[in-house]
This record gives structure tokens, sequence and C-alpha cells, in this order.
């Protein structure tokens, strides 16, 4: 295992992370396991969005660990309907806004957020057409995917988020498996494809970051989607308080580059001119990864390094205009 | 508001909607923890690193802007001590009551 | 002064979702309640119906929408029929439990396999434990008031629940009838504004759909079953606020001589009009028959239903769905269950007629009041249903 390094970023953001809002809309005493990511990314999201919001969430483990009744970590409006419609809610909740808008029963300039969150598995797998269908009907509402890439919230089962190489208890590693046997499916691609106005990736290691681009998704004019990496301890077989530290070391090998689509324009989030970091840095730790063999590491590194040269082009593309 | 985990049929409210916003502070998860974080207040740099990364929001502010831990919701993961760039957070074991 | 038209019974329906002025319309097309939709988007486009019209994605996606835009405080419609109904079942449960009162016209369309489009009931017989008050309707004018009724029904204070409204496929929604049709003012006056008690508003957080652990859930599932059981009693109400405000007489129970009958068909649906003729037809050759219309199917309406049939001697109830390798009929099932605690009951016999949307003739009916002269004569109640017109 690789010497732990101290994170060079931390100083760059030593000071700026005081500046953050203190207001909490997802707070403290939920049922998460200790170290979560998808938390700590839920906290950060709604510290950002701030009170003139109602979110709609998916069943899966942010939904379970936020609202065991009569508990509720949510200081917002709130809903849970089912698994696979977060986004058709919304759209709902969206479509009731705009028609209360336009029969004067609410102000017309109220700018009321509307966010959707789904997990990997209720936003790529089973929720995918709820998903498809309100980012084609332009509904003006905000989706977050927490990304712990499987289905964590019922023991760990792969989804189409998982990545190659992934041991999950339906794509585990054995005797003639390598675990995970598909490379994990591109969700900002397939927001990309429906030409919304916003679409990111962000991970809660990089919290200034992934605040501002919750505003600037918040602001867009359309529907916006957003992918958190969220690192899973239980679920990806790391300790707890490297949660943080994991996150990191997936945007620095490029295993989970950090980047915006703005009207189709990519931008990647960070410089890094030393370029990336090795793989294994962050394979290594994790064990849903430890029965990998060399040659396992080298496919996924070849993949990883030809996914990110491709954004590398299309930023330097630029926009279509 | 006291939290009733189990209202008779008369007392539960319309469609089990939780009227109370950010009821979950009722549930102390502090005791989840086996290891609990100390804070060094003559090394801090009150940078927030260790505010911000809770995923349980455990961390206070104080009126000199020191950050402290609530330890009625701290679940004792860690982050905090490995992200503080000061390296004043350290993780002691809970004692045993 | 509302007056008559010829129209399109889908569109009437249409035409009774614009004049209750909602707000948001989210339903999937499928036939045969395709014109009821397109109507709607029709009123959107040219202006005359100011809703939101969200063109989902499937069924499941309308009743989910449907559910996010009640839950803001809107007033929210929704149309489907079998595959449709079916997609959406998991939401059903949920529009109920959250007590959204969504109104849902739901054309009566079999459930494949085989593929079918024509008219029978076994869509909505699988939506049974969903939670939603369920009326059926048996021509134009009904299906036109009784959606009218549907919005003052569910979005009673003391409701608060989905409410689908039964009206069978083709044989309604697309025939021609004389249908007398409100004037806009009438309908604004009839119905108030949808006002509930709670609703998703950042000036008033609150948390919907929680987690049930098992210390709550019975709790829940009585509280939601009482709302169903209590609201017979708004329905009873609104039937004749409606009488006395526009004339026209709905019940939970209708019947056709059958006050002094030996013999009753217990049905559903527009059969009840056919009924009538070989019930006419068989009392001019001195038999007395008659016809039960079981209307409000949810909440069951158990004392009206026993009160009208307790001194009859054998009920034939005719179902137009089957449940393969259980009790025949959902239908008669349900009747047997309602008659079986009381002191005097008649014989029960089920039929099962008109599946598939096969037509079922006059001479049928009255061989159904037949099959039921032959239980009295033998005195054997047969526990299988007979299929007419099966060709065996």
């Amino acid at each position: 295992m690789s010497k732990i390094l101290r994170p060079k970023e931390a100083f760059l953001n030593v000071f700026a992370n005081k500046m953050v809002p203190r207001r909490e809309y997802f707070v403290r005493g939920h049922r998460a396991c200790q170290g979560c990511g998808a938390a700590l990314g839920l906290r950060l999201i709604f510290k950002e969005a701030g009170p003139n919001t109602i979110a709609v969430n998916a069943t899966g483990c942010m939904e379970i660990i936020s609202s065991p009744y009569p508990y509720t970590a949510w200081k917002i409006p709130w809903v849970h309907v089912a698994f696979e419609n977060a986004a058709a809610v919304a759209s709902g909740i969206e479509a009731g806004i705009k028609a209360l808008k336009n029969k004067g029963k609410i102000p017309a300039n109220d700018d009321l957020n509307i966010i959707a969150i789904g997990g990997d598995g209720g936003t790529a797998d089973i929720g995918i057409q709820a998903l498809s269908g309100a980012f084609a009907r332009w509904h003006k509402f905000l989706y977050v995917c927490y990304d712990n890439e499987a289905y964590m919230n019922t023991g760990v089962q792969g989804s189409s988020a998982t990545p190659l190489g992934a041991s999950t208890t339906t794509t585990p590693a054995g005797k003639i498996s390598i675990g995970q046997g598909n490379w994990k499916k591109n969700l900002p691609e397939i927001a990309v494809a429906h030409r919304i106005p916003y679409v990111a990736t962000a991970t809660p290691a990089y919290p200034l970051d992934l605040m501002k681009k919750v505003r600037k998704a918040l602001n867009a004019n359309g529907p916006s989607y957003i992918q958190i990496l969220a690192a899973c301890p239980p679920g990806w077989g790391t300790p707890p308080e490297l949660t943080i530290r994991i996150s990191r070391m997936a945007v620095e090998t490029g295993v989970f580059p950090l980047y915006e689509i703005e009207n189709g324009r990519y931008c990647l989030s960070l410089d890094m001119p030393e370029g990336l970091r090795p793989i294994e840095d962050y394979i290594t730790i994790q064990r849903r990864y430890r029965h990998l063999k060399k040659e396992n590491i080298s496919e996924i590194k070849n993949r990883v390094l030809k996914e990110y040269k491709r954004l590398q082009l299309l930023e330097k593309m630029g926009s279509e205009e | 508001m006291k939290i009733n985990e189990k209202p008779k049929l008369k007392e539960l409210p319309f469609a089990i909607i939780v009227t109370e916003p950010g009821a979950s502070e009722y549930y102390k998860t502090g005791d989840w923890k086996t290891l609990k974080p100390v804070v060094d207040k003559s090394k801090c740099i009150k940078c927030a690193n260790c505010y911000i990364f809770c995923p349980d929001s455990a961390f206070e502010e104080d009126k000199d802007g020191y950050f402290y831990p609530n330890y009625d919701y701290c679940k004792g993961c860690g982050i905090c001590a490995i992200e503080c760039p000061a390296n004043c957070i350290k993780l002691v074991e809970e004692e045993t009551e | 002064m509302a007056k008559m038209t010829g129209i399109e019974v889908s569109l009437a329906i249409a035409e009774a979702v614009r004049q209750s002025e909602v707000d948001v319309v989210s339903a999937y097309p499928i036939t045969p309640q395709t014109h009821i939709v397109e109507r709607l988007a029709e009123m959107v486009a040219d202006g005359e119906l100011n809703a939101s019209y969200i063109t989902v994605e499937s069924e499941h996606s309308a009743l989910s929408a449907c559910i996010g835009a009640s839950l803001v405080g809107t007033r929210v419609f929704t149309s489907t029929s079998s595959q449709g109904l079916a997609l959406m079942h998991e939401i059903m449960y949920l529009a109920s439990s959250l007590r959204c009162p969504i109104v849902m016209a739901l054309a009566n369309r079999a459930i494949s396999g085989p593929l079918s489009i024509w008219n029978d009931h076994s869509d909505v017989m699988g939506e049974r434990d969903t939670g939603w008050i369920s009326i059926f309707s048996n021509n134009g004018q009904e299906a036109y008031d009784l959606t009218l009724m549907a919005f003052k029904i569910g979005e009673h204070k003391q409701v608060l629940l989905p409410v689908m409204i039964n009206f069978d496929g083709f044989l309604l929604t697309h025939m021609v009838e004389p249908i007398f049709l409100f004037n806009d003012s009438e309908i604004k006056d009839y119905l108030p504004l949808y006002d509930p008690p709670y609703k998703l508003d950042p000036k008033n957080p609150v948390t919907m759909g929680s987690v049930g652990l098992p210390e709550i859930y019975t709790e829940a599932k009585k509280q939601q079953d009482l709302a169903l059981r209590n609201s017979i009693a708004v329905i009873n109400d609104t039937f004749k606020e409606f009488k006395e405000r526009f004339g026209r007489e709905y019940n939970t129970i209708e019947t056709y001589r059958a006050d002094d009958a030996e013999v009753v068909i217990v049905m559903q649906g527009s059969i009840f009009e056919p009924i009538q003729i070989a019930v006419d037809e068989m009392r001019n050759e001195g038999f007395k028959v008659g016809a039960v219309e079981l209307r409000l199917w949810r909440p069951f309406p158990f004392d009206e239903l026993n009160s009208s049939l307790e001194d009859k001697k054998a009920v034939v109830v005719l179902d137009r769905a089957m449940s393969p390798g259980g009790p025949q009929g959902p239908v008669l099932s349900e009747v047997r269950s309602s008659m079986y605690l009381e002191k005097k009951r008649p014989m029960i016999i089920g039929v099962l007629a008109g599946l598939g949307g096969r037509d079922i003739m006059l001479s049928q009916f009255k061989e159904i009041f037949n099959i039921g002269y032959d239980a009295l004569k033998t005195g054997n109640e047969p526990e299988m249903a007979k299929i007419v017109g099966l060709r065996e």
C-alpha cells in the first residue's frame, strides 16, 4: 500500500472552506454509515441550494437513512414515492408549480429549486426511463445522482455504474470472474445526449467545487444533471476515515474526472499539470478490487486513460457554436 | 414536540407526514462511535476542514471561530482527523460507561 | 342551463376535465382512451384549458408525475386503460397512501394476454387493494357527471383519496351519445378550490413518504382503510347534492325492477342498459326478474348491497373478468363474502360473460336469468361460474 500523502489542495482551500454558509438542510441524526460520502454530498448540495427548495428522493440509501418515521433529516419539503420515478415525480412538481404560477397562485418570479435525488441504481438502471423523459420534456429541475457504484442500500449488488473489475454481490469476483465485466455506464454522456444546458461531475472531496456546480445547475435554463462520486466504506471496502481521501484519489487518477458541460462545451474542473496519479494508488486500497491481477489493472488503466484523453479532446474542441 | 416511535392510531399524523423539520436530531447517533475525535485547540488553524467534511454535520463553531465535535452526533468515522491540515485532531478510544 | 349535445363520450369527459379547471394533466395514450388525452392536448394548445400538460413517457411516470403535482397542491387528472393501468400498479398504492385526490378516467379494457384492446373489467379488478375510490358509469351522461363529482369527492377534506371513474372501452369511449353538458359557470360554482391540509411548500417544510417501520405500518394502513370506508358518507352526500342541484340521481347501488324480483343479475358497467331490455322482456313472459348494479366498487357498499339482495331467491353475479384458478369472478367472491354473515341470504351463483369485448346477446342475458331459475328448481348452488357463450 503506497504512503498516504497529505493532500496539497487542502492548503489551497484552507481558508475558503470557512466561508461556506452555516445553514444546514440535511441535518445530523440521520442513519448513514460512518464516513458516508453520499450523506456528505447531500449535506453540501442542500447547504448550497438553500431553503427555497423542494426535494424528491428515490428509494435508496439516502432516502432510507434520512426518513425513518418519525425522524427526518430534512429541513426542506421532501417527498419519497418509489424507486424508479424520482425524475417523474419531479416533473409533476415542476409542472404543478408552473401551473400555479400561470394562475397567479404563487408569484411568477418565485425562484424555487426542484432537486431530484437518486442513487446510481435509481438513476442509471431502473430510473433511466423517467430520467430521459424528464430531460426530454425540458423540465427546469436539477437531478443529482449520488454514485456509490452499486446498489448499496440492499447489500452491495452490482449496477450499471459499477466499474469494471469491482466485486459486488451480484458481480462477485470468483474463480472464473474478475467481478463486474462491463465498463461503467457513462451517465453524464447520456445527460449530454439530451442537450440539457448543464451537466457536471463532482465529489464531496472538492466541496467548494461541488457547491459551485450546484449553484450553476440551479441557475441553468432547463434541466441539469450532477453526478456525485460518493465513496461507500462498507461497499468499497475502505476505512471510513479515508472517504474524502479516496474520492480525491478517484479524481487524481482520472478514474472519476471532474468536469462540466455547459451548453455542450466540455470543461475539466481541475488543472493537473503533473498528470494523472498512478491508478494503483486508488485501486489497491479498496477491498472490492483486491482480487485484481496486474493485467486487469492494466486494462482498467488503459481504458481510464482513453476516456480521460477523450475528455481532453472534447475540451479542446470547445463549443459547437 | 416529543418524538413518539409508537403512536396509537388516533395519534398517527395524516398520511404519516412528519411536520417537524429536522426531527432526526432527536436521535443521538453519538453512541455509534468506538473512537472519538479530540481537538487540540492550540494547533487548530480554524480552517473549517473538519466542519465541511463531516457527513454528520457534527462540528459546531464556537464564538472564537474554533470548531468542536458534538459527541451526541459524532459517529467517530475519523474523516476530520485525516483531513485536518494542522494535524490537530486525534482519535482516541471512547470510554466505556 | 345545461344544453344537450351529441358528443363522443371521451370528448365529454375531456370537457368535464376542462370545466373542472384542472391544473395538471399527466397521461400516456392507450387505446381506447386516446381521444380523451388528445382532446385535452388540443384544449391546452388552444388556450381553452389553462393547465400544464405533461407528455409523459410511460403510465408509470404518468401517475408518478400526478402525485408530484398533487402534492404541491394542484388539481390533477389522468386517464388510462388495461396495460397502462397494470404498468402504473406500483404507484397506484402510493397515490392512495400519500392521499392525493387524483381523478382517473379508466377506460375498461381487457388485460393481456392474449392481447386485447376490447372491453372487459379485468383491468380494474387488479386494482382492488390499491386504496382508490372506484365508481362505475353506465353511459356517457354518467361518465361526464361522475368525472365532475370525482373531483368533489376526492378533494373533500374528510376523504383526500384518489378516485377512478370506470367507463367501458369502445362501448362508451367511442360512442356519440346525447349528453347534457353544464355551463362553465355552473361547474365553477359547484367545485370549490382544492385546498389540501399539507403540501410541498418551502414556507412549511414537511417530509412525505417516510419509511414505515413495523412499529407503525399497521396503524398507517388502518388509517388509510378508515379513510376509504368513511368516504361512503361523502359519496352519498355528493350524490344527494348532485340530485338536488342538477336533477340526476346516482346511488351506490342501482336497481332496475329489482324490488319484487325473485331472480336478479348483479353486474357493473354499461351492460346495465341492455340488461334492462332483457328484464322487460322476461317480465312480460311472467318471470319476476330484475337487475342490480354495484355502481360503487370501492369502498364496497356492504350495507346497501345486502339490503338490496337479502330478500331475493337467487342472485346471479355476472363477472366481466376472470380470476383463473381462484373463485372465478371477482365480483362473485365479493358479493358472496358480503352476504356470508346475513341470516337470510339468496342462492348466489356466478357467471362470466363479455370477456375480451365479446358482446353479450339478449338471449344470453335470458340464459343467465334461467341459470338462476334452474338453481332454484334443483336446489343446487353451482360452485364454479359458468362462462356464457363458451364454445366447447
